[in-house]
């Protein structure tokens, strides 16, 4: 009797059930012919490509779904690796050894990163300048002092305060940091011997004070609210909130100010100078000190990572592989119509150029794909 | 034989599982399904503890004890070097300050609302505090960016580091983002949960002990100071260990505010230095760390954070259970 009891409520609660469901699945038009891309990575670029996909999903391709988690280049890569999203955002090239373990990446460097040098001078709203070598001397606790001489030498409009320095930068591991802490390694020999690159370091002690903040918001807000500080934050974040930043001189001998046409700048130069294919190792490649008299020095690609051969891809099908390589287009070509509005630099022909050859040498079972 | 169907619910009856015979009732269900949630509870500390320990197998195998007692702290590949000891130190320190803070304010607001305030008060005022336990951190945090800091820095921290600048503990120029002010937003953070705890057990001491200490002459204060808060100590600090634990592991808050000092610079010398703890460590490093040692650095602080953890309830369980006792004398 009791079993009697048991046997139809739990009929009675499968039958309701599988209706529930039945309903809810068949009322829903497009789940048969919905392609689900899934991508992962880098934040930096995620408010641009969540405009992409948005855009691209609404007006371009409705039976696709893109899905973009921002949880940080790292775990972008380690996704990428264990084969679970179909592309990674990541704000770094692959590193040698990351290289050993996913050898048939490709690069697709899909937009163009600035490092801000920002600064709380009452005083001197705008018009700082500041060279390479002595942002890494301040981040040293060489230069102790604002009216030191090598900083006053460069600024000679500009009464500077015998106020010591303190020094922010990010406490959480990120791309920004490790595009400033590159570009201190190129600009100081003691720098480079002495902390060396990474998403996070081992800061150097500064004497007038140093404090680690989390995200580009909080270090905007310590150096605005600290008098004397001077921090850094993406291109992006400096223009939407109106940031003073430094003028920093260039290669060329220029002070050029961060803005999204000197960033192109030196995106553009370097890739004229030469970049590897999409299918190499892009290890070694920076925007640093980039040659082009306009550039902005401190720049770096965001790039979007995927295989070469996606059938590697667990559970890969040829319409997924297909919307895989047509976002990938749709994000260098009509996407970069986006990047201005939202203060990310646009991608320069040349760089389009090559991102075309490496998106169009992406094979599924061997064959290549469509691409629009 | 239908009439019966129902009230033969409870009898037992004979079923096979696995061809052994057992009563199955619904108190043996009962039993059963019970004892199995809360097995789940010891079965996730478990696999917690061996996660951890197995992940930060590599940094600990590399530095040792080093690990434990050491105090650079450096991700750069090639130059790796992993010490947590200041952020144990940043941890105690924090978790010190908000109850130092904390736990007289929390009690002054129960004892307000249980003994003194008026019955119209009571209740909104006791809701208003129940409600803040459930503000999320992150917006205490930006609260402390934004607002709080300021005031701290402006009003507390510079006129105490001008006159008192020469006691260790307030040396340095204050800049608003150091232990001191995470401490301060912990303090306000731990306040709702041990003064709403503290609220009902003081709701709890029974009348007669109030009226009998009245009838012996003594002033309102000396009924609270002696005979309700005596009664009632054991679970007050059960309330406060529950306010540490909520500041030990607090994570975002801290971050925001702390300053975020790493390596010999967060041993916590001064309270208006930056610093850091353990959880804002593994809040500010974990997400992008790429490296096998570094993720298991991470993880390391993280185990080293669960052993404190489970060592301040166990010293706080035995504190209640031995020491905290209410007398005989005292009860009824």
């Amino acid at each position: 009797m009791k079993t009697t009891y048991v046997i139809t409520i739990v009929s009675i609660v499968i039958i309701i059930g599988s209706i529930v469901a039945y309903s809810y699945l068949s009322k829903s038009p497009t789940s048969t012919a919905m392609v689900t891309v899934n991508g992962a990575g880098a934040s930096f670029p995620y408010p641009l490509l969540n405009a992409m996909i948005t855009k691209y999903v609404h007006e371009e391709k409705t039976n696709v779904q893109i899905n973009y988690q921002s949880i940080g280049s790292g775990g972008g890569i380690s996704a990428l690796q264990g084969k679970t999203v179909d592309f990674a955002g990541s704000d770094a090239p692959l590193s040698a050894t990351e290289m050993i373990s996913i050898p048939d990446a490709v690069h697709i460097p899909e937009t163009i990163g600035a490092v801000t040098v920002c600064y709380n001078l009452p005083g001197v709203p705008t018009g700082l300048h500041l060279t390479g070598k002595i942002i890494a001397d301040i981040y040293e606790g060489i230069i102790t002092n604002w009216n030191d001489p090598a900083i006053q030498s460069i600024n000679p409009t500009i009464t500077l305060p015998q106020k010591p320095i303190v020094t922010v930068h990010r406490s959480d591991g990120s791309g920004t940091t490790f595009v400033f802490t590159g570009y201190l390694k190129v600009s100081s020999e003691s720098w480079a011997s002495a902390v060396g690159q990474g998403k996070s370091v081992s800061w150097p002690n500064a004497p007038g004070g140093i404090i680690g903040s989390n995200n580009n918001a909080g270090v905007a807000s310590t150096v605005n609210g600290t008098q004397y500080a001077i921090g850094y934050v993406e291109l992006a974040y400096a223009l939407q909130n109106g940031m003073a930043v430094a003028a920093i001189q260039n290669p060329a001998g220029n002070y050029v100010l961060p803005t999204l046409a000197s960033t192109s700048a030196a995106a553009a130069s370097v890739a004229s100078a030469g970049l590897p294919s999409g299918t190499e190792a892009w290890t070694n490649v920076n925007l640093l000190n980039a040659p082009d008299a306009e550039a902005y020095p401190i720049v770096s690609f965001s790039y979007l990572l995927t295989y070469k051969e996606l059938n590697v891809i667990p559970g890969m099908t040829q319409e997924r592989a297909t919307a895989v390589v047509q976002y990938l287009w749709y994000v260098v070509h009509d996407g970069q119509d986006l990047a201005q509005g939202l203060s990310y630099a646009k991608l320069p022909a040349n760089v389009v150029q090559l991102n075309e050859r490496t998106i169009q040498s992406i094979t599924f079972n061997g064959q290549t794909l469509a691409v629009s | 034989m239908q009439s019966h169907r129902w009230k033969t619910l409870n009898h037992p009856t004979s079923s096979k599982f696995f061809g052994t015979k057992i009563k199955v009732t619904g108190d043996f269900l009962f039993k059963n399904l019970v004892a199995i949630v809360a097995a789940s509870a010891l079965v996730i500390l478990f696999i917690t503890a061996y996660v951890l320990s197995t992940g930060s197998a590599p940094v600990v195998e590399r530095f040792g004890s080093g690990f434990f007692f050491g105090t650079a702290w450096n991700p750069v590949e090639g130059r790796e070097i992993f010490g947590a000891f200041p952020y144990v130190l940043g941890t105690l320190v924090t978790s010190g300050i908000a109850l130092f803070i904390g736990v007289p304010l929390s009690l002054g607001i129960a004892i307000f609302l249980v003994e003194m305030a008026p019955k119209a008060l009571r209740v909104p005022v006791g809701y208003l505090v129940e409600l803040l336990a459930a503000v999320p951190s992150v917006i205490y945090g930006l609260w402390g960016l934004f607002v709080f800091r300021f005031w701290l820095l402006n009003y507390v921290e510079i006129p105490i580091s001008t006159y008192f600048g020469w006691i260790p503990i307030f040396s340095g120029t204050p800049f608003g983002l150091d232990l001191f002010t995470a401490g301060c937003i912990l303090a306000i953070m731990i306040i709702p949960t041990v003064a709403s705890i503290s609220k009902e057990v003081i709701s709890a001491v029974p009348n007669s002990i109030r009226e009998g200490a009245y009838s012996i002459g003594a002033t309102k204060w000396e009924v609270i100071r002696h005979w309700v808060l005596s009664y009632g100590r054991s679970g007050i600090f059960g309330a406060v260990i529950l306010g540490l634990g909520r500041a030990v592991g607090e994570t975002m808050a801290v971050a925001m505010l702390i300053g975020n000092a790493t390596g010999p610079a967060a041993m916590p010398t001064s309270l208006f230095k930056p610093g850091q703890t353990m959880a804002s460590l593994i809040a500010n490093g974990f997400l992008e760390a790429t490296s096998k040692l570094e993720v298991s650095a991470y993880v390391g602080v993280g185990l080293i954070l669960l052993l404190l953890s489970l060592m301040i309830n166990v010293g706080a369980h035995f504190l209640v259970t031995r020491i905290f006792k209410v007398k005989g004398g005292i009860v009824e």
